[in-house]
């Protein structure tokens, strides 16, 4: 896409601050910068505990030009069905509720109040940046932590032995009216994807990959790179679910190779080639899967 | 207009007429009917309230969370394991300043599971800034549960208002249940000072480093503070619109009491029996029921006891290792009477889960206060089986 294309799709406004405290090359804040862009001002933030908690920044400051609820870490689900049905019961049916959560936060022990929340269909978009591990406690495994990987909790004499969670699956067999991924690498992709997910009532879902460069040990100015190629190479398909059967990939692919993207991250560095071949076996399988289901879709 | 009601629908009558707007609430026994009674209403509309029937009571609470900080009239209720699992999200709602209110019926915590009535499920969340309101009657429990919405939103902090299972939850009482212009006159809309607000964006519960922390929990403590006298102040409000009014402490027969009986919840009432026999045989015998747990009304408890010979504290709950909780409080509270005006204190443990307190159980602790003549070092379990 270029320049001029780019300027023109992107909102002007500009809701975070740069002032916010993430890390250098951190993905969160311009996940947040994008999503809000789009959603505007008549936005209400629910955030559990996650390295976001840090990024809004402490009392009495905040990074964000809009009303932010900081809540416990499995409560953003529930949390954003409470401030839904209060602007409800008043009459503000306009306003848009977001929760925004972790991988930790979501996948994990938050799952519980998010899968009440989407089978009540609770007017709300979820939005879950994906760094892969607990970053904000100091990079611990989470069940979105990819196989193989070291975290602070997963050595490199036993890395993650489990395979990452597809919430995506999870979500959609709640059959909410919109659940789809993106990735801070492709702003046009995901700015769209929450245009879409604005325009609509009910549980909308968003899994967002967001490159760590602390967590996934590369260097700051490498992470838009780290998202091209982990989506380029089906690590992390861009995809779109409507109504929990309409499945539909949003972005062409021009690689199917894992190595590129784990031989260019530290925490992958004790792989042995057989590693590598079981993780390529694993994303070719999954990449089948969603081709089924996209075959399949009506 | 006058009903006969359990207290369970007491309180989701309550809940209708203080016009709360959102409700978030998960089903256990023995509150079950409260919730059923309100989703009934929430359906017919004659409550214009959102129901939202959550997965836990975690999420009850979480959500109660953030009705309340969006500026609604929010309401749950529980008990037991509920409120157990609820602990971390009291705790948010305390510090939070979000005025909530929840009823809490009374009911021991497992194992073994036991559905009957002890306290130590709402005594345990003592420390998660609530204020709690202990019941007696299911008129109590009808008018408490209003003014528990005055009281939390004056002071912007959460209320729990609280009643024994089944001596209350499910037992029929006459109750007169105000008019509704009544108690909107009473308690308007819910005005938030501060809410989530998209044309006035603000942070609620970021980040706060050792230098701010501090001060919070210092508002929070004074916000305390003027709830004991704000009580004090809606109660007489209500009882010039009722005729009822209810105290933080109520006093009875202590009219030169030599031994006072301090009691909570149905005990009370059980006790109010005793007593009135004995006092017509001439003992010099009285009772101090304590509604208002927290803020603990100290200086109260340190007048009305003040001068009386010996003071015996029921206690329907126990802190294991150390004494009943009530015992335990009021004997701090005592503690700054000059001793020779300090009672000795008495501390029975009795009625756990469920275990029935019968005028004959208390006839036994008044025995047993008169015949002590040293300060007893250990609290006494009444009703165990030998
Ligand atoms: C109940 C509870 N358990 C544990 C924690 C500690 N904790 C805070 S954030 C966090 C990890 C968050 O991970 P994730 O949701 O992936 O967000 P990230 O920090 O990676 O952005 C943990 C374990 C907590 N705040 N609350
Ligand atoms: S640890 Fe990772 S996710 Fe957290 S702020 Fe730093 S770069 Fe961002
Ligand atoms: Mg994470």
């Amino acid at each position: 896409m270029s320049q001029v294309m780019i300027k023109e799709l992107v909102p002007r406004r500009e809701l975070v601050d740069p002032g916010h405290l993430a890390c250098p090359g951190c993905g969160a804040p311009l996940a947040m910068r994008l999503v809000l862009k789009e959603l505007g001002e008549k936005t209400i933030v629910v955030l559990p505990a996650c390295c976001w908690s840090i990024i809004a920044g402490p009392y009495p400051q905040s990074s964000l030009h809009v009303p932010l609820y900081h809540t416990a870490f499995e409560t953003a689900a529930a949390v954003a069905s409470g401030i839904r049905a209060a602007l409800d019961v008043r009459g503000d049916t306009d306003t848009t509720v977001m929760a925004w959560a972790g991988d930790g936060g979501t996948f994990d022990i938050g799952l519980q109040a998010l899968s009440g929340a989407a089978e009540r269909n609770e007017d709300f978009l979820y939005v879950c940046y994906d760094n892969e591990a607990y970053m904000n406690t100091g990079i611990q495994r989470s069940s979105a932590t990819p196989w193989g990987a070291w975290t602070t909790t997963t050595p490199r004499s036993q890395p993650q032995g489990t395979k990452k969670k597809d919430i995506l699956s999870i979500m959609a067999a709640h059959r909410i009216p919109y659940a789809a991924t993106a990735c801070v690498s492709y702003p046009a992709d995901l700015l769209e994807k929450v245009r879409k997910a604005k325009s609509i009532r009910g549980t909308r879902f968003l899994h967002i990959l967001s490159p760590c460069p602390p967590g996934w040990k590369f260097s700051d100015e490498q992470s838009i790179e780290m998202g091209r190629k982990a989506v380029q190479n089906r690590i992390f398909p861009l995809m779109e679910v409507e109504d929990g059967i309409r499945w539909r990939f949003t972005m062409e692919t021009d690689g199917d190779r894992v190595e590129p993207y784990i031989k260019a991250q530290g925490r992958f560095r004790h792989l042995t080639d057989e590693d590598m071949v079981r993780i390529q076996d694993e994303v070719n399988a999954r990449w089948e899967y969603l081709e089924r289901m996209v075959a399949s879709s009506p | 207009m006058k009903k006969v009601i359990v207290g369970n629908h007491a309180v989701s009558l309550g809940v209708k007429l203080a016009r709360v707007e959102v409700v978030s609430a998960y089903p256990i026994t023995p509150q079950t009917q409260v919730v059923e009674m309100l989703s009934e209403m929430c359906a017919s509309g004659e409550l214009a309230a959102r129901f939202i029937k959550v997965e836990s009571e975690h999420s009850a609470m979480a959500a109660c969370c953030g009705a309340s900080a969006a500026g609604t009239r929010t309401f749950t209720a529980s008990s037991s394991q509920g409120l157990a699992l609820m602990h971390e999200m009291l705790h948010w709602a305390g510090n939070g300043r979000h005025p909530v209110v929840m009823a809490n019926i009374n009911r021991a915590m497992g194992p073994g599971w036991n559905v009957w009535t002890d306290q130590n499920d709402s005594l345990s969340q003592r420390d998660t800034g609530w204020i709690q309101l202990y019941c007696e009657t299911n008129q109590e429990v009808l008018d408490t549960t209003i003014q528990a919405f005055k009281l939390a939103e004056a002071v912007d902090l959460p209320v729990m208002v609280i009643l024994d299972a089944f001596y209350l939850s499910h037992t029929s009482e006459p109750v007169e249940i105000p008019d509704q212009d009544l108690v909107d006159e009473f308690l308007p809309r819910r005005e938030a000072r501060l809410k989530l607000d998209t044309s006035d964006p603000r942070s609620f519960g970021s980040l706060v480093r050792p230098e701010d922390y501090m001060e919070m929990r210092w508002d929070q403590q004074q916000a305390m503070t003027t709830a004991l006298r704000m009580y004090e102040e809606i109660d007489a409000d209500w009882k010039i619109l009722t005729g009822r009014r209810w105290g933080a402490i109520e006093p009875y027969r202590m009219d030169d009491a030599e031994l006072v009986l301090v009691t909570s919840g149905t005990v009370t009432s059980t006790a109010r029996e005793v007593i009135d026999q004995r006092r017509e045989d001439g003992e010099m015998i009285g009772l101090l029921k304590v509604k208002m747990f927290r803020p603990f009304p100290s200086a109260a408890i340190r007048r009305a006891l003040r001068g009386v010979d010996r003071v015996a504290v029921l206690d329907r709950n126990v802190s294991p290792g150390h004494s009943g909780i009530f015992a335990e409080e009021i004997r701090a509270a005592l503690y700054d009477v000059p001793p020779d005006d300090r009672p000795w204190l008495h501390g029975y443990v009795l009625g756990l889960g469920g275990r029935d307190v019968t005028p004959a159980t208390i006839e036994e602790i008044i025995e047993r206060a008169w015949a002590v003549d040293t300060p007893p070092r250990e609290d006494l379990w009444v009703g165990l089986k030998t």
